[in-house]
């Protein structure tokens, strides 16, 4: 089951990978990045029952970093649309040279 | 490397699997947030069934509480927060170039893997075949991740309780808003 695994995972980490491509809304570009945490844990998970368990043991900390930047990402976007009114990342260009 | 699995099993694998790949397409494909969440939730479980079939009870509990629970708790929550639930006035999707461009590092992604999928792993790294089996049965599902976790991995165990600390003070801070920063 490793390699229908790695092709799920490679099939998800795409599907985030442009959904942040194609996406303006920035909460469903947070989300899309979720996505793309979650598929590679399926990777760890996948090897660790070929390779020892220490695989898990790093999607623990995956989750926990996942859940760390979800926190912040949500509280910036909070900030974000104080300031601004809107989370459309067309217009929150005041970094863009 | 590849055992022989009962075709049961198999088909589960495959049902799981397609599901959470439909339920992926149709999250990125949604404009509203609150359906885009909801069809994120459908995928993470999907997984979660996956980590049990694939001997990882645990990070499949850790899964559905955690992602499916906790995270998308707080992605609703801010989507309601904030009102933004409405798809017709945000979210449109961006024009034709960047579909293109998003087409463009989906395909160069995929013949990366297909190169990564060809090569093979050192002898060293591969543990004995039912290792993770003997494990399981010596210790139950819990303790297959403890014992690592407590053990191997402790300096990094306590440093993400640091990392934990400074994501909810700058959570706080960062959400915490004008009037009371004034202070």
């Amino acid at each position: 089951m490793l390699a229908e695994s790695l092709a799920l995972t490679a099939a998800l980490f795409i599907i985030g990978v442009m959904g942040v491509l194609i996406h303006r809304n920035a909460i469903i570009i947070f989300m899309c990045v979720e996505l793309m945490l979650t598929a590679v844990n399926l990777t760890f998970v996948a090897f660790s029952r070929f390779y020892g368990p220490a695989g898990q043991v790093f999607v623990i900390f995956v989750m926990t970093v996942s859940a760390a930047e979800a926190a912040v990402g949500l509280a910036i976007i909070i900030a974000i649309y104080r300031h601004r009114q809107t989370v459309n990342l067309k217009d929150i260009n005041l970094l863009k040279g | 490397m590849d055992q022989h699995y009962p075709l049961f099993y198999v088909f589960h694998f495959y049902l799981f699997g397609v599901i959470a790949l439909a339920s992926a397409i149709a999250f990125v494909t949604r404009k509203s947030p609150v359906a885009a969440a909801l069809w994120l939730v459908n995928t993470m479980f999907s997984l979660a069934a996956l980590f049990v079939m694939l001997d990882a009870q645990f990070i499949g509990v850790m899964q559905v509480l955690v992602y499916a629970g906790a995270i998308m708790v707080v992605f609703l929550f801010v989507v309601m927060l904030l009102n933004l639930g409405h798809p017709s006035e945000l979210a449109d999707a961006r024009g034709k170039g960047w579909k293109f461009a998003a087409a463009l590092v989906g395909l160069g992604l995929l013949s990366e893997i297909m190169v990564i999928a060809r090569t093979k792993l050192p002898e060293q790294l591969i543990v004995p075949r039912d290792f993770n089996e003997q494990q399981l049965q010596k210790l139950n599902a819990v303790g297959t991740i403890a014992q690592p976790l407590f053990k191997d991995y402790l300096l990094a165990f306590e440093l993400t309780s640091v990392l934990l600390l400074v994501a909810i003070a700058g959570a706080v801070v960062l959400a915490r808003g004008r009037a009371a920063g004034a202070r």
